[in-house]
């Protein structure tokens, strides 16, 4: 059991550790504003990371002060064990890549003009692209799908393909570590989910160590193999997705005005509690989504059978029934709407 | 493309306010001996230089313009923007207005406005001084937007100086600094000639080197570290370039504007890319030829009279350039 642990803890390669580190920004001349001090975080091959944390926390900070593109206040970032200081900007561009918010304006740009900058700290000093050059890119067009517009430009890409288009060139420039800092900001849903996958499955197959930045609570939960999750104020909590859940951290790190963090279903409860309460059986689809519209309409769900309010959901070959069951009398409806209507007619006890 | 710039070239060889035939100018060209000593004279002398000078000027101006526009991302920027062309009329300004030291004067009226040694040595001080307060400034300074409008500042204040200048100058004077502030072709000769065209192939060989930093820099500041470009190293030196181009020419022929905006724009439009491997080239060959056509058209000819080519780079080159971006209705590059 002991030989079995070590080997798979050498199997995780450290590609990137910080200690005792705090980030901050200039504001003005002498004055140095930290958003948070006494960071240790490390990052390690095959593994996608993703920081969480409201507005304003400080995660761009952080991504900016690893990818070295903004200086330390105090402590270190090593890389593949070099401080970043002494890395020199070409060889820091062939650790570390990146894909930022900046809005690329460039619309002449074609796809593939643009994905091959990404070989740029590998070409020579006039940019001419080897045949390793094109393979990378190729590879890189390839793993992100974007191989039906490379000869489009790049200002008549939507904002999911042109995300995916400052991937591959983030592939292309073929570094153990790529940062994204909120990928999926402006994507729809679809979308939003297609890139995670990607990058999820880019960091198992190619053994990089990906961060991503984001607000995508569900998203992150299902493909993180570490959640960074940041507070306002600097503070950090570091572990397993399920971790974070299981002692409250995330639960401390949203929750405020009334908007809960619920354990139960790893999403937020928007609705305010409401003051009935009702038990629900069942457990197919339809229970699931009758349970969504109580709380939708104020009701409180219990799990406990002494409600003095209950509906059992029944399916029956794909036609679901509600039985509400009030002080021991007991009614059946056939439509959702129809026992939402009188369900909620019922005064509060 | 090649085979019009030639044409553009012979054209403007042979076009001018005395009459020589399209035949009699070929002869020339190929064997100067056997020709009419007058027409080889004005030739040699006169067209051939002005038309080379035209060649080189265009290239300069585009290539620099191209540099702006790509490194502070603003389809409006030119060589004039960082205040360059100012200082280079300053330097011009405080030669001619200072009112009468009668070297100065005397120097003008001998060898001709834009071919006196001291205009150019003046203008080009005034270049370098600006230059060097702008990368000063720029090399404290992390965004790009930044160091521009410090530029458009720092022109604007140049500017503004020579206006007060001219104020309390007498009005000869005033004339005679208008009239450089035309710009003209035609005083570069001989050594001059030769420097200018030394000057220009050093800062357009500087800026095709940087060729690849420019492609980098279409991403924007940050795209550009995070691929290890050092922003600040890669801005030195292409202000550097862009000040020896615009510093040098400005000098030589006093301020020639519109070339350094348009080209740029045509010339993406013309070869569809947006690597710089390809449109430094690019913004040589059509600079070039935009700017013998630009001549041409001055001479207006047929006629006796030659226009500033101040006035028909803007005149010529604009309907030009609506006409293209119009035509496609959008600014390809921005």
């Amino acid at each position: 059991m002991e030989q079995l642990k070590t080997t798979a803890e050498a199997e995780r390669k450290l590609l990137l550790q910080t200690t005792g580190l705090s980030i901050g920004y200039k504001q003005g001349r002498n004055n140095l504003k930290e958003v948070a001090t006494g960071l240790n975080l490390e990052m390690f091959a095959g593994e996608v990371i993703c920081l969480l944390g409201p507005n304003g926390c400080g995660k761009s900070t952080l991504l900016r002060t690893i990818a070295g593109l903004q200086e330390t206040v105090l402590g270190t970032v090593e890389i593949e064990g070099t401080e970043l200081g002494q890395l020199k900007p070409a060889l820091l561009a062939k650790k570390i890549s990146m894909v930022l918010t900046d809005n690329v304006r460039s619309g002449d740009l074609d796809v593939y003009s643009l994905i091959a900058l990404g070989r740029y700290p590998h070409s020579g000093w006039l940019g001419r692209l080897t045949t390793e050059d094109k393979s990378v890119i190729d590879q890189a067009i390839l793993s992100t799908a974007t191989g039906e517009f490379v000869d489009r430009k790049l200002a008549t890409l939507s904002d999911g393909e042109s995300q995916k288009v400052m991937l591959a060139r983030a592939i292309a420039q073929d570094t153990p570590i790529i940062i994204l800092d909120e990928p999926t900001a402006h994507l729809d849903l679809p979308s939003r989910i297609q890139l995670m996958r990607l990058l999820h499955r880019l960091a198992k197959d190619t053994k990089k160590a990906i961060l991503i930045s984001t607000h995508e609570l569900d998203l992150a939960l299902q493909v993180a193999d570490q959640i960074w999750l940041m507070q306002a104020g600097g503070h950090m909590a570091t572990g397993l997705p399920e971790e974070l859940v299981l002692n409250g951290s995330f639960a401390e790190a949203f929750n405020k005005d009334g908007i809960m963090f619920d354990p139960a279903t790893g999403s937020f409860n928007m609705h305010a509690s409401g003051v009935k309460s009702i038990t629900v059986n069942g457990d197919g689809t339809a229970a699931f989504w009758t349970r969504k519209a109580l709380l939708r309409k104020g009701f409180h769900i219990s799990g406990a059978q002494k409600e003095s309010l209950a509906v059992t959901v029944l399916e029956n070959a794909g036609q679901p029934r509600w039985t509400l069951e009030k002080d021991r009398k007991i009614t059946t409806y056939h439509t959702l709407r129809d026992f939402l209507k009188n369900v909620n007619l019922i005064e509060p006890t | 493309m090649l085979a019009l710039l030639v044409f553009a070239f012979l054209l403007d060889v042979a076009l001018g306010s005395i009459h020589i035939p399209f035949k009699a100018v070929l002869g020339i060209l190929i064997s100067p001996d056997t020709a009419d000593t007058t027409w080889l004279y004005i030739i040699q002398q006169i067209r051939l230089p002005k038309a080379l000078t035209a060649v080189v000027v265009g290239c300069g101006l585009s290539v620099s313009g191209l540099q702006m526009q790509t490194l502070f991302r603003n389809p409006l920027a030119g060589p004039s923007v960082l205040g360059i062309t100012a200082g280079a009329s300053l330097g011009v300004a405080l030669v001619m207005l200072s009112a009468g030291t009668i070297t100065s004067l005397y120097s003008i009226k001998e060898l001709g406005i834009s071919g006196s040694w001291l205009i150019i040595l003046a203008s080009s001080i005034g270049a370098a001084m600006v230059m060097l307060l702008v990368v000063t400034i720029s090399s404290s300074l992390k965004d790009n937007v930044i160091v521009l409008i410090v530029g458009v500042m720092i022109g604007n204040i140049t500017f503004s100086i020579i206006s007060i200048w001219q104020y309390f100058s007498a009005p000869e004077l005033i004339k005679d600094y208008l009239i450089w502030t035309f710009g003209s072709l035609g005083g570069v000769t001989g050594d001059q000639l030769l420097i200018l065209t030394i000057v220009v192939i050093i800062g357009t060989a500087i800026s095709f080197v940087s060729s690849k930093l420019l492609d980098a820099l279409l991403l924007g500041d940050n795209y550009a570290r995070s691929m290890g470009v050092t922003v600040k190293r890669a801005r030195l030196l292409i202000i550097g370039s862009t000040s020896i181009l615009a510093g040098g020419i400005t000098a030589f022929c006093g301020p020639i504007g519109f070339i350094g905006i348009a080209v740029p724009h045509l010339t993406r439009a013309l070869f569809n890319t947006s690597n710089h491997r390809i449109l430094i080239p690019g913004c040589c060959l059509v600079g070039t030829l935009l700017m013998l056509v630009c001549d041409i058209v001055a001479q207006l000819p047929g006629s006796q009279t030659v226009l500033p080519i101040n006035v028909i780079t803007a005149l010529v080159g604009s309907p030009v350039v609506i006409w293209i971006i119009v035509g496609r209705n959008k600014l390809k590059g921005f």
